[in-house]
């Protein structure tokens, strides 16, 4: 007998961070006691995307969407709607207070989506490898092995336009192609899988939520340039990601898609996982490299490039997580189709990692060319608390800001590196106006300085360097020579850094100076910050004529600054303010003021 | 299951691919609603319901949809099931058991004729606000 119903629960790190994984197993528990287990498939997929109001269940074919589902709410789930085929009501999501009750498909999160990556994220068991193959799941490798030959494969990507997603941009089949031709004994594949931008999480949600099309992509990779073992290379703080991969291959050389003679062929191929301890750096291919060969994770002068010495000084194709989940698709739905998603230049979707100070937040994965707009206002659903748009970061620590006049850009690799940003990983945090411009290049800073490996001094030096005159900004200490010291400094990391860490690193601060230069002026000649965030720079205020004497500020008031009696007017004491912005935050008479 | 072969691999897809389709809620034009309301499970809804996934799965119709809603309004005349499928007016039958369940899906939407001695009316406009009450029938 077949399932009548579907619940589809969400169990990515977001969503089990938020106890989906205890909801899964009440809803289990629940269809038990109901007798209704033979009724309706419990599934634990892997992330919906919509991670701003998980944990998210699913209920299919009714196309209920719930959200911030608790696990006591699994009662009424499988008692009124499996049993009784009622919809909870106060579970649906509703996308605003006016507006009804939105399916699946009307939700604007969703509907300007286009899901080529994430296809069977959030749909199927990523546990389950039947599940995988029911969706055409080890259909390209068949395809691959039975009727391509290797040179097939490579002209497919070529017609197909895909290029690396871990952020360059650079043409996969050229990379495969490459590799492919120098003359070598051995040749190896490796997966990237090494996401370490701050707020990115694209990589890990592709392995969790649909771990074997990346196994299939490296098979496919395997057979096309001639090497017969691959690597994943997965940082450690990644538990679910690994847990599931490994599964899954387990599950995929039990079957004969990895290990030997793959489908009957005469192809070979092997997958190992090799896990990092974390360290930003091992995400630059050279050291990520050496990092698997157990060396320590720095990188090297390129060229030599990993094709042509690569892994224990092999031939060696890298790509990044997303690159490969494009490749079983291109194979099996043809380059043509694949080429007429996205931009002349940049073909296909991409995945990004929508966070920051916006309502909607979570995965997303749009055509290239689809204006920031479009994400911001309608996937995103718009700047959180009615706070008015600032700018959105892209590409993390290497990247750049995007400020509202580039708003209609499309997205694409040319466009964001002619604005000074880069495509980078995906990782795009929106900033509103309380963020100040000044912190945030110095938190970008601060990372890429704590992760510097230290081998080569551009980095090593330049980064600190940078920091400590944007800190002295930040404290309303900098000069206009500090300017000048940002210009010559930048570049010279730009050009003489070892490896895209440092060369990228000045980026946020160069790129951020060049849109919001009054802002960095304010700080430097008036003392001032603008957004109000620099805590050396802002001082509160109580308006004598406004506060009512409330005494909420002073019981708020973690360092006990506000003194004052009930109904009379409060103050705060200067020298023991920490300025953490608490009493204006919570004066409801506007009583408080920052300057 | 040992090693597979790529034969071994269609046909575990095949076989697999069915499960997944019945999740799957695109490319399904076509919607059988089953009224499961206090009485229409009462009147046996269940039994419909599963005829009509039993047809569906026997006849290897992957488009339709199978969706269970609350009471149809009809209430004298249950178990109660709405077609929705292009081409064919929009019809509410009442007293589908299983065996008029497995007709509708042969003649209404393989034959895309109706079925006789089963077709009830919706419920009057004035009573479904903000619905035109047309039954297009």
């Amino acid at each position: 007998m077949a399932f009548k119903q579907y619940i589809l629960v969400c169990g990515g790190t977001g969503c089990e961070s938020s106890n989906s994984g205890n909801l899964f197993k009440n809803l289990i528990r629940e269809a038990e006691e109901a007798g209704v287990r033979e009724d309706v498939q419990i599934v634990k997929t892997g992330c919906f995307g919509f991670c701003e109001r998980g944990p998210i269940a699913k209920v299919l074919p009714d196309e209920a969407f719930y959200v911030d589902v608790k696990p006591e709410d699994a009662q009424e789930i499988i008692s009124e709607h499996v049993v009784k085929g009622r919809a909870v009501e106060r579970l649906l999501y509703k996308e605003s207070e006016s507006k009804e009750h939105a399916r699946i498909d009307e939700i604007s999160f969703y509907q300007k989506q286009f899901r080529v990556v994430l296809r069977n994220c959030g749909f199927i068991n990523p546990e389950s490898i039947d599940e995988y193959i029911a969706r055409d799941g080890y259909a390209a490798l068949g395809k691959v092995l039975s009727e391509m030959k290797p040179e097939d494969v490579i002209e497919e990507l070529k017609a197909a336009g895909l290029r690396g997603r871990g952020g360059a941009g650079f043409p996969t089949w050229m990379k495969w192609n490459f590799t492919r031709q120098v003359e070598s004994d051995v040749r190896y594949i490796v997966c990237n899988a090494d996401e370490g931008d701050p707020g990115a999480y694209m990589d890990r949600s592709v392995l969790e939520g649909d771990p074997h099309t990346v196994l299939e992509a490296m098979t496919i990779a395997g057979y096309t340039i001639g090497a017969a073992q691959g690597y994943i290379y997965i940082r450690a703080e990644y538990p679910l990601a690994i847990e599931r991969l490994k599964l899954a291959i387990a599950q995929a050389k039990e079957y004969g898609l990895l290990g030997e003679k793959i489908l009957g062929s005469d192809f070979s191929f092997d997958i190992e996982i090799r896990l990092g301890a974390g360290a930003f750096v091992c995400g630059e291919e050279t050291a990520l490299l050496a990092s698997i060969e157990g060396e320590r994770g720095m990188p090297k002068p390129r060229p030599p490039f990993p094709s042509v010495k690569g892994l224990w000084g092999k031939p060696t194709v890298i790509n990044n997580v997303e690159t490969w989940a494009n490749i079983p698709v291109i194979i099996s739905r043809g380059s043509e189709w694949f080429a007429r998603i996205g931009t002349e230049t940049s073909k296909g979707t991409k995945v990004f990692a929508l966070t920051g100070k916006i309502n909607n937040s979570g995965l997303i994965e749009v055509p290239m060319g689809t204006s920031l707009r479009d994400i911001v206002y309608n996937i995103g659903g718009g700047i959180a608390n009615g706070k008015k748009f600032k700018a959105v970061q892209t590409g993390g620590p290497s990247g750049g800001v995007i400020t509202s006049d580039f708003l209609d850009t499309p997205i694409d690799y040319e466009h964001l590196q002619e604005l000074g940003s880069i495509m980078g990983s995906g990782g795009m945090i929106v900033m509103d106006e309380d963020d100040c411009i000044v912190d945030v290049a110095k938190y970008y800073l601060g990372f890429t300085v704590d992760e510097s490996c230290g081998k080569c001094a551009p980095c090593r030096v330049g980064g600190r360097k940078l920091y400590n005159i944007l800190d002295r900004i930040s404290r309303g200490q900098g000069s206009m020579e500090d300017i000048e010291r940002i210009q010559t400094i930048g570049f010279s990391m730009q050009r003489a850094s070892l490896c895209g860490l440092g060369q990228t690193a000045p980026n946020p601060v160069l790129s951020s100076y060049k849109y919001f230069q009054d802002e960095y002026l304010a700080h430097i000649n008036e003392k001032r910050c603008p957004a109000g965030s620099c805590k050396e720079l802002v001082t509160y205020h109580i308006l004598p004529d406004k506060c009512i004497g409330c005494t909420l500020c002073a019981r708020r008031c973690p360092v006990n600054a506000i003194t004052g009696e009930r109904k009379q007017t409060h103050v705060i004491d200067q020298d023991s303010c920490i300025k953490c912005g608490e009493c204006y935050e919570v004066c409801k008479f506007s009583a408080v003021v920052r300057a | 299951m040992g090693k597979m072969t790529l034969e071994d691999l269609k046909k575990l897809r095949e076989e697999k691919r069915r499960d997944l389709q019945m999740r799957d809620t695109e490319n399904k034009n076509i919607q059988i609603i089953v009224g499961m309301g206090t009485s229409g499970i009462a009147a046996g809804a269940k039994q419909t319901l599963d005829a009509f996934l039993d047809e569906l799965s026997d006849q290897n119709l992957t488009n339709v949809a199978v969706k269970q809603t609350g009471s149809l309004g009809l209430d004298h005349a249950e178990p109660t099931v709405e077609v929705i499928m292009p081409d064919m007016p929009r019809v509410i039958y009442g007293r589908v058991d299983a065996e008029v369940a497995r007709k509708i899906v042969r003649k209404h939407i393989i034959g895309k004729a109706l079925l006789n001695g089963h077709i009830f009316d919706r419920p009057a406009a004035d009573i479904v606000q903000g619905k035109s009450g047309k039954t297009e029938a």
